[in-house]
């Protein structure tokens, strides 16, 4: 079944963020937003789920730190427990105070990067991706948001959208 | 308008007077002479043991040292002509003496500067978010300013007792001593008692002055048709500023490092600091979840609480920073003139030098990291108690290995020190938040403040 959606175009954000609250209201389904910059409070006017990178963030932070403690309790302490100047090497504990910055910064090492990279897996970008971009405009002043229209009356949304201040709409008809 | 409960009034009041019996009892208690010195260490089933163990460890403290060595050199005389005890045995029992006549004096300072701390903080705190021009935090002024109302009693009474604590806090001030101790002749130049009076009146009068312009130029601007008291204070805040990191650097020189004359550190003020910046905006918190429940603050949203919150959070941290930067470099270097500072707190306060780290560090790490734990006024609260507790604790530590060595205790004359000032702090600070409307009228970035959200 062709599946057809509307691309409704503004030039402002506050239009863009009154739009969405009535296009949710009037219980249309919003697919997509393309902004050129972040808009505050638009995650919250679409209802979309908050984010959990921080707590992932958080989770590959004490793995840093894990990291860090396995990897010098094994060299430093059991492995080959040498004499480095009179460092009390009897155990992790003995010696610990000079073992923190390394284990300090392996705990953000881990956590920023990782991060980093669950967030590029998350939203799907790598380098020679394909843009999705449905309007090149959007990168610059123009804000796009994409309507489900399958099952509706096509004139209806279309007058809907443009009441709440659309520039442009588009139909879009996905064979 | 906020007044302050009868209810409160009367709690705080008996905390006074509770507190004021136990630190009399304190005083009066301690023995005046050795012979009342030995019969408190019979009576003690463990003073045995608690004296040898003194005996052997006060040769690795610094200020035990030199107070004995400065002992050793008076009792010769003493001993030949008086007594036939032997002379390291007397010797032994003055040092004995003279910690244990330290003890209330320790007791009553550690209390009394950490309520004045958290007073100055606050003021500092102050400062900063005018200079700043911070948008946040205008609602919160007329709570910070009523915290620092405890600022002109706590700092009178804080710079009495360093002036009046003499050889008890600072072993510079006796004189045989500097005599035969070439480093301590060396600082003189700096340690002697006429200049350390001067430097403890102008930050005295430095710190109230800036207090009462301040809280003057604030009421004004309430009335004002235009933003020239704000202006005023918005310069007088810069100036205070610049002050204030000057005066809290030899500050944290005259009143606790020299209580181990021989030890230095660079990055002790700044270790001062932290503890004080921190504690004082956990108080403010505190103070203003406490009104804000009482319903006075209806224009403070729980935006204001998360960052007050995140404030908490991150200057925790700053302070394990800081601790741990002075500990790190000493520790790893272990040059003995630096050593003997955490010798002595590692051997004698071990739990409480540890357990610190974890009331101050760990705790609120794992409390406050939450985004929305910081909104939530209870857990908040209970954080701040808990930073509370440990900052009280670091400055125990600041202040008592350094002058009763060994010989420290958590008893009676303690708890009324804490329990006094307790007393005196929210008197102080209840009054200062009664004499005002708690809504700082005019103030240009209130609309803002009031409509902050995060």
């Amino acid at each position: 079944m062709a599946s057809k959606t509307i691309h409704a175009i503004y030039n402002d954000d506050d239009l863009l963020l009154h739009a969405v609250k009535q296009v949710r209201e009037a219980r249309y389904h919003i697919g997509e937003i393309y902004t050129p910059f972040p808009v505050h409070g638009l995650d919250k006017a679409v209802g979309e789920a908050p984010t959990r990178l921080a707590i992932t963030s958080f989770l590959y932070g004490i793995t840093g730190l894990s990291v860090a403690v396995l990897m010098m309790n094994y060299m430093m302490v059991q492995d080959w427990p040498q004499d480095i100047g009179g460092k009390p090497s009897f155990s992790f504990l003995t010696n610990m105070p000079s073992f923190i910055p390394i284990m300090f910064e392996l705990t953000v090492f881990f956590a920023a990067h990782l991060m980093v990279i669950t967030f590029y897996m998350r939203s799907r970008l790598a380098p020679f991706k394909k843009a999705e971009n449905p309007d090149p405009r959007t990168t610059d002043d123009m804000f796009l948001m994409e309507v489900d229209a399958t099952n509706h009356n096509v004139e209806d949304l279309t007058k809907f959208l443009y009441d709440t201040g659309a520039a442009e709409i588009k139909l879009i008809d996905n064979k | 308008m906020y007044t302050l409960s009868s209810k409160l009034k009367l709690t705080a009041i008996i905390l006074v007077i509770v507190g004021a019996i136990g630190l009399v009892y304190g005083f009066i208690s301690t023995p005046s002479n050795e012979e009342e010195l030995k019969e408190l260490l019979a009576a003690d089933a463990h003073g045995e043991h608690g004296a040898e163990h003194e005996e052997a460890s006060a040769t690795t403290e610094e200020h035990g040292t030199a107070v004995e060595a400065d002992h050793a050199a008076s009792s010769e005389g003493h001993g030949e002509t008086a007594h036939g005890e032997g002379e390291h045995g007397d010797s032994h029992m003055e040092h004995l003496l003279h910690q244990f006549q330290t003890k209330p004096w320790s007791a009553i300072f550690v209390s009394a500067f950490f309520f004045f701390m958290i007073a100055l903080g606050a003021l500092v705190f102050y400062a900063i978010q005018y200079v700043a021009q911070a948008g946040w935090s205008p609602v919160l002024f007329r709570v910070i300013e009523g915290v620092t109302n405890y600022l002109l009693p706590g700092s009178i009474i804080v710079v009495l007792i360093v002036i009046f604590a003499g050889t008890h806090f600072y072993p510079w001030q006796n004189h045989e001593l500097v005599e035969e101790d070439v480093i301590l002749q060396g600082k003189s130049g700096y340690l002697n008692f006429p200049f350390f009076v001067i430097r403890a009146i102008i930050y005295l009068i430095g710190w109230n002055l800036y207090r009462f312009i301040s809280r003057r130029n604030s009421l004004a601007q309430a009335t004002a048709t235009n933003l020239t008291p704000y202006k005023k204070n918005f310069k007088a805040s810069v100036f205070f500023l610049l002050f204030f990191v000057i005066t809290e650097t030899t500050m944290a020189w005259d009143w606790f490092m020299s209580m181990t004359p021989h030890w230095y550190s660079t990055l002790f003020a700044w270790y001062i600091f932290a503890s004080i910046f921190v504690s004082a905006i956990t108080v403010i918190a505190l103070v203003t979840m406490f009104l804000k429940k009482a319903g006075h603050l209806e224009f403070v949203n729980d935006s204001h609480l998360h960052d007050l919150a995140k404030f908490m959070f991150a200057f925790s941290v700053f302070w394990t920073y800081l601790w741990f930067g002075q500990f790190l470099l000493i520790w790893y270097a272990n040059i003995p003139e630096e050593v003997t500072y955490f010798i002595i707190r590692i051997e004698e306060y071990n739990l409480l030098f540890f357990g610190m780290l974890v009331l101050n560090f760990i705790f609120p790490i794992l409390m406050l990291i939450n985004s929305d734990y910081k909104r939530i006024p209870w857990f908040v609260m209970m954080a701040g108690v808990v930073i509370l507790i440990g900052h009280y604790i670091d400055i125990f530590l600041l202040v008592m290995p350094s002058t009763v060595g060994p010989n420290w205790s958590f008893g009676i004359t303690e708890i009324a020190g804490l329990l006094f000032f307790l007393g005196l702090f929210i008197l102080f600070v209840g009054t200062g938040l009664a004499k005002e409307s708690l809504y700082p009228k005019g103030n240009p970035f209130l609309k803002e403040s009031e409509n902050y959200h995060y």
